[in-house]
């Protein structure tokens, strides 16, 4: 074999920049194979629908790690070669440009895709994703001729675009085809109070409305049709519809999975001397009572390539379990979530939403499970420990906004 | 260029270059050590970037907004000279500003 590692690392995101570090830092010693398939140096990629599109922020601020890092830590960087086959048998990597790549252990931390529209009009020359820096760039590169834009989707993407875009000038229509806007990931309270804030900074924001297709002139997309008929004039679509995990070479070399790879608790996938991590690995959590799912965030590819990089070290650190933890900014909004509101069944909202800043902490079967804090960073550092001890939920007590949530834990086990 | 002197966890020293404008997380980051993951890049919603400067110095920085103090909350390696460095902005009157890299957590 013309090139090997001791280990591969298939994706160069935040997981996978995470986990050649780690392994570095933590004293491995063989050779580290980095190999994703843009052509930049690992970047983090929350910035680019906040400070990257906005310009805010260039790209050399967003690195993970300067160049000089990498080769000081003897990381062997092979960027834009995408991986298309694995050999599990014979611990080999195929790229599509025809390299072949062994291995000694082979790190799978190549993230998502983002989903596209599959409607009419889904591939029009200015019809855009967030997901690459190229993706950004060439948004950028269309926004001075840009007047009103049509985001399609309201996750955080979406949302977090929009407010960027709102703020440079630009006329913004958001549109979710569900009847709330995250409403995959959050109750119905912080979802009407953003929906809130968007309107009043100017965002025509729709809900309940679906997409039928894009209209296009000489091969760009000029409008975006809705369900009901009514064309929605777009000089630029941003289809925020979230991820598909890329983990079509490892599932076709054997791997269980499906919706992601199937990883137990040390990252290790179904294949020899495979592991998995980040967002297109899907696990038992112990923050979701158990039930296997992707978390898709900077702090969950953190922290389990930190944990990959232990286990081929061959140190045994219990299974995997950190804490999740997510942020979103908007406007002057900061939204810090921890742990996973994921089949929760009780809300309480702390503080209220008029005055911009307040907190819902959400209950599965009687305990804390989750919390979402908008400009309450107090409650979002105290509630970890409520997450973290699945303490009792006890709506009364939380809806206390002037009470501390430091001093719940052992108020309420002082009652028990 | 200017510089500060940063002390790593090893407690060994090093000059390192600091660009004027950027926060101190940014330029340890870039000057490549990796202690300090700072793994929400500098938007102060993580206290992974967390770092001392003598009680001396701290007056000469940019005030602790509530966020950062509740941030730096849940730290156990607090100290009165604790401060997360992507919320200290290094500029000329800063030249040597000495900042150690708080322990792990």
């Amino acid at each position: 074999m013309s090139e090997a590692f001791d280990v591969a690392i298939v994706g160069a995101g935040h997981g996978g920049a995470a986990c050649a570090a780690s392994l570095r830092q933590q004293g491995f010693a063989g050779s580290i194979g980095l190999i994703g398939d843009e052509a930049e140096l690992p970047y983090e990629r929350p910035p680019l629908s906040k400070e990257y599109l906005s310009g805010e922020k260039p790209f050399d601020r967003i690195l993970i790690r300067p160049a000089a890092f990498w080769q000081d830590r003897a990381v062997t960087l092979l960027a834009g070669e995408r991986v298309t086959a694995v050999e599990a048998s014979e611990r080999s990597l195929t790229t599509v440009s025809g390299r072949k790549i062994g291995y000694g252990s082979l790190v799978w931390a190549a993230g998502g895709r983002a989903r596209r529209l599959t409607c009419d009009g889904h591939d029009l020359g200015g019809v855009h994703t967030i997901r690459t820096r190229a993706d950004v760039d060439r948004l950028i590169s269309e926004l001075p001729a840009i007047r009103q834009v049509v985001i399609v989707g309201g996750g955080y993407i979406g949302l977090e675009a929009a407010a960027v875009l709102a703020k440079a000038g630009k006329r913004v229509v958001l549109l979710e085809a569900l009847d709330r806007v995250l409403a995959r990931v959050a109750a119905e309270p912080l979802s009407r109070f953003y929906e809130g804030e968007h309107r009043a900074h100017g965002v025509d924001l729709r809900v309940s409305t679906g997409v039928d297709g894009i209209v296009g002139l000489q091969g760009v997309a000029s409008a975006v049709r809705l369900a009901d008929g009514e064309a929605v004039a777009a000089d630029a679509v941003i289809v925020g519809i979230g991820i598909l995990p890329e983990v079509e070479p490892l599932l076709r070399a054997g791997a269980l999975g499906g919706n992601g790879v199937a990883v137990d608790g040390h990252c290790r996938t179904s294949l020899e001397a495979v592991y998995a991590l980040g967002d297109c690995a899907a696990f038992a959590s112990r923050f979701a009572d158990g039930a296997v799912l992707r978390i898709e965030s900077v702090q969950n590819a953190n922290d389990q390539a930190a944990h990959v990089a232990a286990c081929i070290l061959g140190k045994s650190p219990v299974p995997y379990g950190a804490t999740p933890w997510f942020w979103s900014h908007q406007y002057d909004l900061k939204l810090q979530t921890v742990g996973l509101s994921v089949g929760y069944d009780d809300v309480a909202v702390r503080g209220a939403a008029a005055d911009r800043s307040f907190s819902l902490v959400y209950g599965r079967g009687g305990r804390i499970v989750a919390l979402d804090c908008v400009n309450r960073t107090r409650d979002y550092v105290q509630g970890r420990k409520l997450v973290e001890a699945g303490a009792v939920f006890d709506r009364a007590r939380l809806e206390d906004g002037d009470a501390p949530l430091n001093t719940y834990l052992s108020d309420t086990e002082d009652d028990v | 260029m200017p510089s500060i002197n940063l002390i790593t966890r090893d407690g060994s020293r090093h000059v390192v270059e600091a660009e004027p404008g950027l926060s101190f997380m940014e330029i340890i980051r870039h000057a490549g050590f990796d202690e300090l993951l700072a793994i929400c890049g500098g938007c102060c919603s993580c206290s992974t970037c967390h770092v001392y400067v003598s009680a001396d110095d701290q007056d000469r920085l940019s005030p602790m907004q509530a966020d950062e103090d509740e941030l730096l909350e849940s730290s156990a390696h607090r100290e009165l000279r604790s401060r997360l460095s992507c919320q200290i902005r290094f500029e000329g009157p800063l030249e040597g500003l000495q900042v150690e890299i708080a322990p792990e957590e």
